[in-house]
């Protein structure tokens, strides 16, 4: 037993966990283009996926990096890309196109200062509200947040295992500081992993889209035995353009309810000392890592906080938080923007909830310190 | 039932284009091909980006995908490295490929990968009404440039052969069995290929300039449509009007990227890893390709 610990004990980059837990969940075609600090994500997966025989390419952009991905994941493969915010804004058209085609994909976002070039490279948690409403159009999207390197590799695992279960994109955001850190992990035993596989439907007639609302899987991949027909235009059954306003109404809603059905395999937190909390401090990422000591020593001074982390960003754990506010009357949000999730919670938390939040975006994560100050204040 | 019928997806009909445009010639050359190459359809994926001639794959028996605009090399290149075994074709406008997609266009031409490209050039963005492509010719007159375009025109032939693409031809749509035979030929071709389609847009480029039929607009096609001999052999300014039709540049030495890529790259991490910590335990290893559906 001893033994085998010390053989998965490892100090790794978060950069590295990704790509090392995106092959242990079956990843076989990465597609993208350098930009720091993601950019190992990509240098790692160019020696490892081609001595497995799989693919790895370079391309000209993100755009194309993007482009590459959805092509792969409907030739059948399991795909990952991974870029920062500049990047990931090249990225939004085809985002939209992996929703409205029903595309499972798995983005890494390692997230920088913006707007613009901004402050490469320094942390900011900027792209929050990118990741929900960067594309056109309305959407769902299922987006992950991990804080620690067990969680930046079982995360990614469960992002590969949703985007494979619901056909869709799957974003995980990352903090420059978690993905840029060297960190000691231990590696689950590939044994040990979940690992979903997604299925094609079996279908007898062309109507490739075809289904109930919250019935997976919602087609079949290209080169199984029927051509089929994908578009980046609303579709009908079949999958071929049209512009039906009855039809266009139906296929939004399956796409929309697909996600909003299966809310509880698709939201996730952590909670810490929350069971007799008075102070809810609500963060994610590299804040909440900041805000879990801060909530140690706010109960050493004898304050009730407790720490709500959310693991999954988007959809936004609303009812979960309405059931807390039930009992919990303040709330601290934490985040390194200017306010992206605290509107959020300005609509989610009702008006008898006390609501304050830290905020910053200079490039400068917040110390524990900062958060116990602000803690206080209540 | 021809023989191309079986490429023919005609529930999805009718079409967009308007009557007497070339891109159905296109289509029909570009089915021939697959029935006189005897192509399972499900081997084909036919891949294209916004505009008239991104709407044909709909109507392709085949596998096809309809994607964004000017990105349609990018998706097919993800296909191919996934699929190499599989027959990739892009169908691209002129707008699509030299103008927002002029930077995949070159990539693809400089990988080799082995997509086979048909870059219809109608010299005009049609499904947006008639403005001024990249590949419009100077002088003419559209709904972005009243007063006619003072741009010159991309020779889309000699970019690609400078990003180093291995397979060039050039057809128009008046001359449907060399148009075919051409298309036929590039299906063969391992590497990368473009045939770029001489096409009429009378309604939203002629009707602007004088030649609002069908009719006038081949006939100003065919007016300068010449042989590469006679093309190689006119001046600079009496080039610039003309079109050289045939195949223009053939190079079979290249290696296809997907088969650079699993006779080079594979092979070289495979030694790499076998030698590094934990080699003996990857050489035991046993990573099989698998697709979803398959898994």
């Amino acid at each position: 037993m001893e033994d085998t610990k010390k053989k998965n004990r490892k100090v790794l980059q978060g950069n590295i966990i990704v790509a090392e837990a995106a092959i242990a969940a079956g990843c076989d075609f990465f597609a993208g283009y350098p930009i720091t600090p993601s950019s190992e994500v990509a240098q790692h997966m160019s020696k490892e996926l081609p001595k497995r025989g799989y693919d790895f390419i370079q391309m000209e952009d993100e755009i194309a990096s993007l482009g590459a991905c959805i092509g792969a994941s409907l030739a059948g493969k399991k795909v990952l890309t991974a870029t920062s915010g500049p990047g990931f804004s090249l990225m939004q058209e085809h985002l939209g196109m992996g929703v409205m085609a029903e595309i499972p994909l798995v983005i890494v976002n390692v997230m920088r200062g913006g707007p613009s070039t901004g402050l490469p490279t320094k942390p900011a948690q900027a792209d929050i509200m990118q990741a929900r409403w960067g594309t056109h159009g309305d959407h769902p999207i299922i987006v992950l947040y991990p804080a620690f390197s067990n969680e930046l590799f079982c995360e990614t695992i469960r992002a590969f295992n949703l985007a494979e279960k619901f056909w869709t994109p799957v974003i995980i955001l990352l903090d420059e500081v978690t993905a840029k850190a060297h960190e000691d992990i231990e590696l689950p035993d590939t044994k040990d992993l979940e690992i979903y596989n997604g299925k094609t439907k079996e279908i007898k007639d062309l109507n490739i889209y075809d289904r109930n609302i919250g019935e997976n899987p919602p087609r079949v991949d290209f080169f199984q035995g029927y051509p089929i027909h994908i578009d980046g235009l609303e579709h009908d059954a079949h999958g071929w353009p049209s512009s039906d306003p009855e039809n266009a109404d139906k296929m939004q809603k399956l796409r929309m309810q697909k996600i909003y059905h299966f809310l509880d395999e698709i939201i996730k937190f952590n909670e810490y000392y929350m069971e007799d909390a008075e102070i809810m401090v609500f963060s994610f990422g590299v804040s909440a890592r900041a805000a879990l000591p801060a909530v140690e020593e706010a109960r050493e001074l004898g304050i009730k906080a407790g720490l709500f982390q959310a693991l999954t960003i988007w959809p936004f754990p609303k009812r979960e938080l309405r059931e807390r506010f039930k009992k919990i009357k303040k709330v601290l949000v934490v985040e390194l923007n200017m306010g992206q999730i605290k509107y959020e919670m300005e609509r989610v938390a009702s008006d008898d909830v006390e609501k304050k939040s830290l905020l910053r975006a200079n490039g400068i994560p917040f110390t524990p310190k900062e958060i116990l100050e602000k803690i206080k204040e209540f | 039932m021809r023989d191309y019928e079986k490429y023919i997806r005609y529930r999805t009909f009718p079409s967009p284009w308007c009557p007497g445009c070339g891109i159905g010639v296109t289509l029909k050359a570009i089915a021939t091909a697959f029935a006189e190459l005897d192509l399972d359809p499900d081997d084909i994926v036919a891949v294209s980006g916004i505009g008239c001639s991104g709407r044909m794959p709909t109507f392709f028996n085949t596998n096809t995908l309809h994607t964004t605009h000017g990105r349609a090399l990018t998706f097919a290149t993800g296909i191919k490295l996934a699929r190499p075994d599989k027959n990739v074709i892009v169908i691209s406008g002129d707008g699509d490929s030299s103008a927002i997609g002029g930077n995949h266009l070159i990539h693809a031409a400089r990988r080799n990968i082995g997509i086979k490209m048909i870059l219809i050039n109608n010299g005009i963005y049609g499904m947006t009404g008639g403005q001024v492509s990249p590949l419009t010719p100077q002088k003419f007159v559209t709904e972005t440039t009243p007063f006619g375009n003072i741009e010159p025109k991309f020779n889309i032939a000699d970019l690609l052969m400078g990003a180093g693409a291995t397979f060039v031809a050039r057809e128009t749509v008046n001359r449907m069995k060399p148009l075919k035979d051409v298309i036929k030929k590039s299906f063969l071709h391992k590497g990368f290929s473009v045939v770029e389609v001489i096409s009429n847009c009378h309604v939203n480029l002629g009707r602007r300039n004088k030649m609002k039929d069908p009719i006038s607009m081949t006939k100003w096609i065919a007016g300068r449509t010449v042989t590469k001999t006679q093309y190689d052999k006119m001046t600079p300014e009496e080039q610039d009007h003309k079109y050289p039709v045939g195949l223009i540049h053939e190079n079979t030495s290249r290696l296809e990227y997907s088969e650079l890529y699993y006779k080079h790259i594979v092979p070289a991490a495979q030694e790499a890893a076998k030698k590094g910590p934990g080699g003996a335990a990857f050489a035991a290893q046993k990573n099989t390709i698998t697709y979803r559906g398959s898994k």
